[in-house]
């Protein structure tokens, strides 16, 4: 998070999902031709998007950066893998699949071995599932900046179907020695870089995935096999995972200890908080759309936690007074983004547009002063506080409600 | 009746592809003690992992100034990367009510033993894990002797490393959250 410095142009470029029309007439698609008047393209071994559309990522552009999947192009709950978001900790590794290998071992009876085709004979299990950096959000905590998209505020989640054979399938191969309670999760990456794990997350509904939307992982996922937690803070998913060894305490790695801890304005620091609570942003209408016209539109966005499903959406469009539920879109699935839809009559009035997400735990996304509250001004992950958006008469729209 | 009964029953498991799992599948191999060992390089907090050699802030210093001080700044403090040296505030540990503050070595990693894994896995950015034991122990012995955690003159090894107590050891709390109506 420490070089997500955007500039309003590389937003506004990349919030530009569908091209202009001076964009068009540089393609060279401003004279397309009646299609039912000409014969069409051909088939191909592999298909494009229309050239109408160009949804990008905003990448921070280093090994060490982000880039943020643009939720407000995205429709539905699965994001595309080449719009999936990145975090590396140290640039996206090169790993032949043929020489590829899997270490377990530590407190087992059986350190094994195991290339991608004995990863793959396995039983698979197939999952949708949200990941998301537990920094996302970061942007709008400390300072609420009215411009800032959809993609700038909460960019950092993605939601895939993956593949994979349980690391519990795994685990029983190798044997876990009684009294063994962690284990260490390695890549191979330039960071090598490792988190130490409850061993109970294994026996639930761990995955070592190595399949995203169908096809193998993409590099910037972990190719060719990555560890994924559903539900728990995008850093403990290791990618390019190589080496997983088990022990009887936790190993203390920078990434657990300096990174991914949160100060509380008690004076301690939270460390080991793994999963993410619930959430939800409004996607539409979202900065920097304007709304050229009152009447009926459709409010929409996406909610998740990583404690089960989401319950409930509400929507408010007086700052946070009443509340209505949305719709929620089918399928509703744990631990993965639920799409919910709220129909509306604009009247032309200044709006303030907020929702809030309610997960099976019974817990409600906090409003900000309610989170800043309970965790300090200056904690540094897990912000799951309730997104605003202000609509003006002019029907252009800010983030928060000071803008 | 009783055997069309249970050829049926059979029959109904053998629709749902009812096969019971293996206790094990024997895919995989077992793994070399040296592919272990070559792969293994990661250091506790009670030193297990932990390499012979050994090093001291003299020694790491100008390790420090050729490998380390273009990211790092020439006394660790003056970046532009992560600031490595400082232990303002000395009393408290109010991070999460001050912004302001920056986190370093000195007054937020809760383990010297972390100082040395992180370094030898990861660090130089340009060579990561081309650093021979010695000279880790020497960066260090560097880095913890300019946060005012160990003297000039202390030798740094396996067995001293996991002894040296950081001052924000006893921060650090479990993650108390757990779903349902309280905000945490």
């Amino acid at each position: 998070m420490t070089d997500a410095s955007i500039s309003r142009r590389a937003l506004l470029a990349g919030a530009a999902g569908a091209l202009g029309s001076d964009a068009l007439r540089r393609a060279g698609l401003a004279q397309t031709p009646d299609p039912t008047k000409v014969p069409g393209q051909p088939t191909s071994a592999l298909g494009q998007r229309s050239p109408f559309e160009r949804p990008r990522r905003i990448p921070s552009g280093s090994g060490q950066g982000i880039s943020l999947t643009p939720l407000q192009d995205l429709c539905g709950i699965v994001t595309p893998a080449d719009l999936h978001f990145e975090r590396h900790h140290a640039g996206i590794p090169t790993v032949d699949p043929h020489r590829y290998k899997l270490l377990i071992h530590g407190m087992v009876e059986r350190p094994l071995v195991f290339d991608l085709p004995a990863l793959r004979r396995f039983p698979a299990v197939s999952a949708l599932h949200f990941l998301e950096c537990s920094g996302n959000g970061f942007a709008s905590y400390r300072r609420i900046p009215p411009e800032l998209s959809p993609q700038l505020v909460d960019g950092l989640t993605s939601t895939s179907e993956w593949t994979g054979v349980p690391l519990a399938t795994l685990f029983r191969e190798v044997g876990v020695k009684p009294g063994a309670t962690w284990f260490l999760a390695e890549g191979e990456d330039a960071a090598v870089m490792t988190r130490s794990i409850p061993l109970e997350k294994a026996w639930d509904d761990a995955l070592i995935a190595y399949g995203q939307n169908g096809e193998a992982l993409r590099p910037e996922q972990g190719y060719p096999a990555r560890l994924l937690l559903p539900g728990w803070e995008g850093n403990t998913n290791v990618k390019w995972i190589r080496r997983i060894e088990l022990a009887d305490q936790p190993f203390m790695t920078r990434e657990e200890t300096s990174k991914y801890t949160d100060p509380l304005a008690d004076g301690t620091a939270r460390q080991f908080s793994f999963v993410m609570d619930a959430k939800s942003i409004i996607t539409f209408p979202a900065y920097p759309v304007t709304l050229p016209d009152t009447g009926w539109w459709e409010i929409s966005g996406i909610a998740w936690s990583g404690r089960g499903r989401i319950t409930r959406v509400d929507v408010s469009l007086d700052g946070g007074r009443q509340w209505a539920p949305a719709e929620l879109q089918p399928p509703v699935l744990p631990k993965c983004h639920t799409r919910f839809r709220y129909l509306w009559n604009w009247d032309g009035a200044e709006v303030m547009l907020m929702s809030r997400a309610v997960d099976e735990t019974g817990y409600a996304q906090p409003t900000l002063d309610e989170l800043r509250q309970a965790r300090g001004i200056g904690t540094y992950y897990h912000f799951n506080h309730i997104r605003a958006w202000k609509i003006r008469r002019d029907g252009s729209v800010v983030f928060g409600l000071e803008g | 009746m009783r055997a069309l009964t249970a050829v049926l029953v059979l029959a109904l498991l053998g629709a749902c592809g009812g096969t019971k799992q293996p206790a094990r599948y024997g895919f995989g191999r077992l793994a070399a003690a040296a592919e272990i060992k070559e792969w293994s390089i990661d250091v506790m907090p009670d030193g297990t992992g932990l390499p012979p050699g050994s090093g001291t802030p003299s020694q790491g210093a100008a390790l420090y100034a050729r490998k380390c001080a273009a990211c790092h700044g020439k006394t660790g403090t003056e970046g532009p990367f992560d600031q490595l040296v400082g232990r303002a505030p000395r009393e408290g540990f109010p991070f999460g009510r001050d912004p302001s503050l920056v986190k370093t070595i000195g007054n937020y990693w809760p383990y010297a033993t972390t100082v040395y894994d992180y370094i030898n896995r990861a660090m130089p950015l340009d060579a990561p894990g081309s650093l021979k034991p010695d000279e880790v122990y020497s960066l260090v012995a560097f880095l913890l002797w300019r946060n005012d955690i160990i003297a000039s003159s202390a030798e740094l090894n396996a067995q001293t490393l996991p002894h040296v107590v950081m001052p924000a050891h006893d921060r650090f709390v479990a993650d108390n959250r757990r779903g349902g109506p309280e905000v945490r």
